[in-house]
């Protein structure tokens, strides 16, 4: 397996870093091409930038976010929120992102996601998927969590579980796993979910919603997840991204080191000698 | 480094989205232009080949600007040339993500895919794996690069130094032969790591 990647997640609004609880009551934190530098300074692995309220007329104002993201961010980018087909993700992939997160349009029309994966290959596509419920399902397929859309606030009547099977069947090469009951909450992640949808998919899962320790993300990874997205405790700064990366490595994860320069001698990230 | 040596080529063929690239080398100082022309494929003093998407695409837009002349003379001459993921796949002689087609044929080698959905390696390979180079190399340090891919080679690359990494296996992270380099990862995506690699590349 991978060094488990930590990825910060800026939730945009109108070219700002906002954040809310259990998607709602969103408060302003910050420019998002400072913030994405400063945590790929701390050691980001990735960044995720999702539109949270993205429509039609703010598409421009998403495009310029994040091409001034991708101008000061040299780790990998992922772009989520209001994608309604093969050109908002052709536009977004033109401004710097390096995968687009599709959520509500996937589930509209699924082959969305095989025609995403022809044009720009599998890894460029991830499948966000929100999921509501605690589990405790099991009669009939039914994992006892349903996908939501709209930012949580509209039921599709889908198991979240088959449908990141069917998700990675038409072509997504990541899930993006989020628990919207443990979103903001810092109760930890669903961990049941994550081991439910682990045990259908084998592409990478970023698990997500309800961080607020190491401790959290280390469960996480043990339930399935190869990557950690948190919000809250990195921009109200409980955490920074070395430390938690210095937790984790205490925790027995793996996790990347920083590059010291040329001609390092590389450390090995599990229980370094 | 001197003025010259900080103008880098980047072929534009196809969709792919090659802000990254293009910023990886801005913000390293370099002035950057793309181009599909033959012409401009050969004369160029610094060329990078990149690649998203599938093998076949990019070879067919490859052959449909007329680029396989151009881009295999500048290779084998030894000019300084950078190929990135699939822009390093499009260097072997075939892939088996699309039978039947050629590569460029100056590598040695046919793309493979990995097994999917063995115990805990998941396909695609998605995130920072340890790259070691061998003996020699010049430009690909050791360390963690970033990978984003379901197709890599595993043959030795013949008279090019090798860079390995494992992942379900040994696999080719990277070869260089000169100022020539291919990438299996991703260097403008690669932080502090991908950094040192261009810098080396620029000064090659």
């Amino acid at each position: 397996m991978l060094p488990v990647r930590i990825i910060p997640c800026l939730d945009v609004r109108d070219g700002r870093v906002v954040k809310g609880v259990k998607f709602r009551g969103l408060t302003d934190q910050g420019d998002p091409a400072a913030l994405a530098r400063a945590y790929e300074e701390q050691g980001a692995d990735e960044v995720v930038v999702l539109d949270v309220t993205a429509t039609p007329e703010r598409r421009g104002t998403r495009l310029d976010t994040v091409a001034a993201v991708r101008a000061r961010l040299s780790v990998p980018l992922t772009v989520g929120g209001g994608i309604g087909g093969i050109e908002d993700a052709a536009a977004l992939l033109e401004a710097g992102a390096d995968k687009v997160a599709v959520n509500t349009a996937a589930l509209r029309r699924p082959a969305l996601l095989t025609d995403l994966a022809a044009r720009f290959g599998s890894q460029c596509v991830v499948a966000s998927i929100d999921a509501l419920g605690s589990g405790g399902g099991g009669r009939g397929g039914d994992s006892g969590y349903e996908v939501v859309v709209r930012s949580g606030t509209e039921r599709v009547a889908r198991d979240a579980v088959a449908w990141a099977r069917e998700a990675v069947e038409r072509g997504a090469g990541e899930i993006l796993l989020t628990s919207i009951d443990r979103d903001g909450t810092r109760s930890g992640y669903e961990l049941v979910l994550l081991r439910a949808v682990r045990s259908v998919v084998h592409v990478p899962i970023v698990a997500s919603g309800g961080a607020d320790s190491p401790e959290h993300m280390a469960d996480a990874v043990r339930a399935g997840a190869d990557a950690v997205l948190a919000a809250s405790i990195f921009h109200q700064g409980n955490w920074t991204v070395e430390g938690v990366k210095a937790a984790l490595t205490g925790l027995g994860v793996s996790v990347r080191p920083g590059y010291s320069g040329v001609g390092e001698t590389a450390r090995t990230v599990e229980g370094a000698a | 480094m001197s003025g010259r040596a900080r103008a880098v080529t980047v072929v534009r063929t196809s969709t792919a989205n090659l802000a990254s690239v293009l910023t990886g080398f801005e913000r390293l100082g370099c002035t950057v232009r793309t181009t599909a022309d033959p012409g401009e494929v050969a004369a160029a003093d610094r060329l990078v080949l990149p690649g998203v998407g599938a093998f076949a695409a990019a070879r067919r837009a490859i052959a449909s600007h007329g680029l396989e002349d151009a881009l295999r003379e500048r290779i084998q001459r030894g000019h300084p040339t950078l190929g990135i993921c699939l822009g390093m796949q499009l260097m072997a002689h075939g892939s088996e993500e699309a039978p039947g087609v050629a590569g460029l044929g100056v590598l040695d080698g046919v793309v493979g895919s990995y097994e999917s959905g063995e115990e805990g390696w998941r396909v695609p390979q998605m995130g920072w794996n340890l790259v070691t180079p061998a003996e020699g190399c010049e430009i690909v340090p050791r360390g963690y690069a970033y990978f984003a891919n379901s197709y890599r080679l595993t043959a030795a690359p013949g008279d090019w130094l090798p860079v390995w990494c494992e992942y379900a296996g040994r696999f080719l992270a990277a070869v260089e032969r000169g100022p020539v380099v291919g990438c299996q990862f991703h260097p403008e995506l690669s932080g502090d790591y991908g950094k040192a690699l261009l810098t080396r590349w620029l000064e090659a």
